[in-house]
């Protein structure tokens, strides 16, 4: 193949991500010069229209931002209300706000594992063909994540977009024993979703390293799901220690940029390129991983997520991914084990005249709001940045790596179906949700 | 990459699947059918659908978002809110024997049709900090006002069985079963007790179409109306209603001006909240 002179690759679709994106990659003689991300999923304005609403209303209209992680919305938005009003929601009622999380990792994750990001490893195109050559492992990811959602319809009335939620709690929790059911199901998930990890384990991995600074919550004593403070791990351990600062100071470490070929707002950390999302949750949280999550995690070449091992492969993220599940049913039994029905449903949230902020750890990553309020509870301003605008540099760079590693190997060159293959793949590894970020993947390779 | 027997060969009907401005949560309501999701593809090709697979349904090459067509049936999610949209919607019904839209964004413009009651200029200066990269239209508009539309599924997001009945009925020939009354039905079939009667709970639901299975009630929250209006509402009587349980003239514009606020059904909403602003019930 002639490394020289202009190549262009055309894929107007990256199938199998949650959203609309194009991808360009311009590669000379043997170099790739440029690659972006474009994202032309068409803006929606969210920001602009929660100015002048309610306080009480950015749980249910940012839920509609994504149809993935409504809940990741649900619970970031009333966290910073509440945080503006000067109120925690503590005890059962964080609990049971947690739960419910555990319910929205186990279906989203599940969905990427299964249906997204397995075929890739399979040679399939699509769950459906995969289904027909490894039925009962199809039917044990449906299982999985069947179980999440019934956690999601529980506590939250359906899968998407859930009813339940409210700033300060929810409109109606459930009796101890209407949970018992869901620990049933769970206990046969845990089942389901250690046979995950094996099954993913056992999957033939690219070689990859990835540098970016890694980006997640911390809490201590406990993995990051729905609270935490910003942490920061340099790329590659640079730095031995955790650099953290407070929620409030997001945007000053956080700061985005808008390019002209996205949708999306891009974001650096500190001026660093960084990830947010599984590998940084793993590298930042593993030590807070419950027991069986860690074995899991050990006996499918982790290293040992107790005394820190990194997962810096992104390839491998299907397995930090599947550990994830792991963790979050457990955590889903415990919080069912120890449930006592809370006295009310929801805590009082009197507006007032502040700035709030509040973050969680949506499955592909951090997502933090900001909503300034007037003292009649008026909101005034709305900041969103979703995981995926904050990865969009990351991903960019690992596709460059990937495609460059490629470039370099001996042997016969990439015809443009591997390399157009290969961008896809180095992509999903990263889960994006474009409807987020946009504010799929077509794609340009042009070589000279 | 392997992949499935060719259409030539195949004599299940095609099935496809597309985006336009949404959140994809109506597209995921398809593979949250877990149990159904299987057999429904022995029945049915799914033949273009980008968000769960990479290929073009049978042996037609790598999806693209054009697609190939033709199809049996096409599933559209989302609203139109660009030129380019405008021109793919067009191409879409071409290729598409039936087209059925689901979900509030594709049927009422989605909550982004906020835009239409202010200026789209604004809305891109306070999001982007450089507005002059985004293009997009004034308004969000729903698939009908674009191309002919065989049946249109409420909701905000869709009912999962409501969506399985869509998609069986279209592939066996007959109109779907899908009522147009009120949510206050399946409130009664459902046994729960009216909450706007017992507790004075503010509730869209005599206005609002049915299908979601009356979820918010049965958690002790008044309807907020996301699958839009039910056939014939009485909105002057709702809006009496609302003000006599508690809520401002304030309170019901925002409660009609979300995720179906462009339904021409609402549009007589801020009128009646004014008047019965100034004429208190007695």
């Amino acid at each position: 193949m002639n490394h020289r002179g202009t190549r262009v690759l055309r894929l107007d679709a990256l199938a199998r991500v949650e959203g609309e994106a194009a991808l360009y990659l311009r590669v000379e003689g043997d170099t790739v010069a440029e690659t972006r991300l474009r994202i032309y999923e068409p803006p929606r304005f969210f920001e602009a229209f929660l100015t002048g609403r309610g306080h009480t209303e950015p749980p249910d209209i940012t839920a509609r931002i994504c149809g993935i992680c409504p809940v990741a919305y649900q619970m970031s938005a009333c966290r910073a209300i509440e945080d503006a009003c000067g109120v925690t929601v503590g005890g059962s009622l964080a609990e049971l706000r947690r739960l419910l999380y555990c319910g929205e990792w186990i279906e989203s994750h599940t969905l990427h594992i299964y249906l997204l990001h397995a075929p890739d490893f399979l040679g399939r195109p699509d769950v459906v063909a995969l289904a027909r050559h490894q039925r009962s492992a199809v039917e044990r990811g449906l299982r999985i994540k069947q179980t999440g959602n019934a956690i999601l319809e529980q506590l939250g009335g359906r899968p998407i977009h859930p009813v339940n939620v409210r700033v300060g709690g929810f409109y109606r929790t459930p009796e101890r024993e209407e949970l018992r059911p869901l620990a049933e199901r769970l206990r046969q998930a845990r089942e389901d979703a250690v046979e995950t990890v094996r099954w993913v384990a056992a999957f033939d991995f690219p070689d990859a390293v990835c540098d970016h600074d890694l980006f997640a919550l911390s809490d201590p004593g406990c993995y990051a799901i729905d609270s935490g403070t910003p942490a920061v791990m340099a790329a590659r351990r640079q730095s031995p220690m955790l650099h953290e600062f407070p929620l409030a100071e997001f945007e000053q470490h956080v700061e985005e940029a808008q390019v002209p070929h996205s949708t999306a707002r891009t974001t650096t950390l500190d001026g660093r390129r960084y990830l947010t999302g599984p590998l940084a949750r793993y590298a930042i949280n593993g030590r807070w991983l419950h027991p069986v999550a860690a074995e899991v995690a050990r006996d499918a070449g982790l290293g040992d997520p107790l005394t820190g091992a990194l997962c810096d492969n992104p390839f491998r993220s299907i397995v930090v991914r599947a550990v994830e599940v792991v963790q979050a049913i457990e955590e889903a039994l415990r919080i069912i084990g120890g449930y006592e029905r809370p006295p009310r449903p929801v805590v009082e949230v009197t507006p007032r005249q502040a700035v709030g902020t509040g973050a969680t750890e949506a499955p592909r990553g951090l997502l933090y709001h900001r909503y300034a309020l007037s003292e009649d509870g008026t909101l005034t301003g709305a900041r969103i940045i979703p995981p995926t605008a904050q990865n969009q540099t990351a991903i960019e760079e690992d596709v460059r790596k990937t495609v460059q590693a490629r470039l370099e190997t001996a042997g016969p060159a990439a015809d443009d179906e591997e390399l157009t293959h290969l961008c896809e793949r180095a992509i999903r590894n990263h889960d994006p949700c474009i409807s987020c970020a946009a504010h799929f993947l077509d794609m340009t390779v042009q070589r000279t | 990459m392997v992949t499935e027997p060719g259409p030539a060969t195949d004599p299940r009907p095609s099935l496809a699947v597309w985006k336009f401005a949404s959140c994809d949560g109506c597209q995921l309501t398809l593979l949250d059918c877990e149990d159904e999701l299987l057999g429904l593809t022995e029945r049915v090709r799914i033949d273009h659908f980008v968000e769960m697979s990479s290929a073009e349904g049978a042996d037609r090459g790598t999806a693209s978002l054009a697609g190939r067509g033709p199809y049996d049936l096409s599933l559209v999610e989302g609203s139109i809110t660009t030129a380019g949209d405008e021109e793919r919607i067009q191409h879409v019904r071409r290729i598409s024997r039936r087209l059925v839209t689901i979900g509030a964004c594709a049927t009422a413009g989605g909550i982004q049709a906020l835009r239409n009651f202010a200026d789209v200029d604004d809305f891109l200066a306070a999001v982007y900090a450089q507005p002059e990269y985004i293009a997009t239209l004034e308004t969000s508009t729903p698939i009908s006002a674009h191309v002919p539309v065989d049946f249109e599924l409420r909701g905000c997001p869709i009912d999962r069985r409501q969506l399985l009945e869509v998609v069986t009925a279209y592939l066996a020939g007959r109109k779907p079963q899908i009522s147009n009354h009120s949510v206050c039905f399946e409130c009664k079939r459902r046994g729960t007790t009216c909450i706007t009667v017992a507790h004075g709970t503010p509730c869209l639901g005599p206005v609002t179409h049915a299908g979601c299975g009356a979820i918010c009630p049965a958690y002790g929250r008044g309807c907020y109306g996301c699958f839009g209006p039910s056939s014939k509402p009485n909105l002057r009587s709702m809006v009496a209603q609302l003000r006599r349980d508690g809520m401002s003239e304030r309170d019901i514009q925002r409660v009609f001006r979300t995720f179906n606020a462009a339904s021409p059904e609402y549009a007589p909403v801020p009128d009646l909240a004014a008047e019965e602003q100034q004429s208190p019930p007695a």
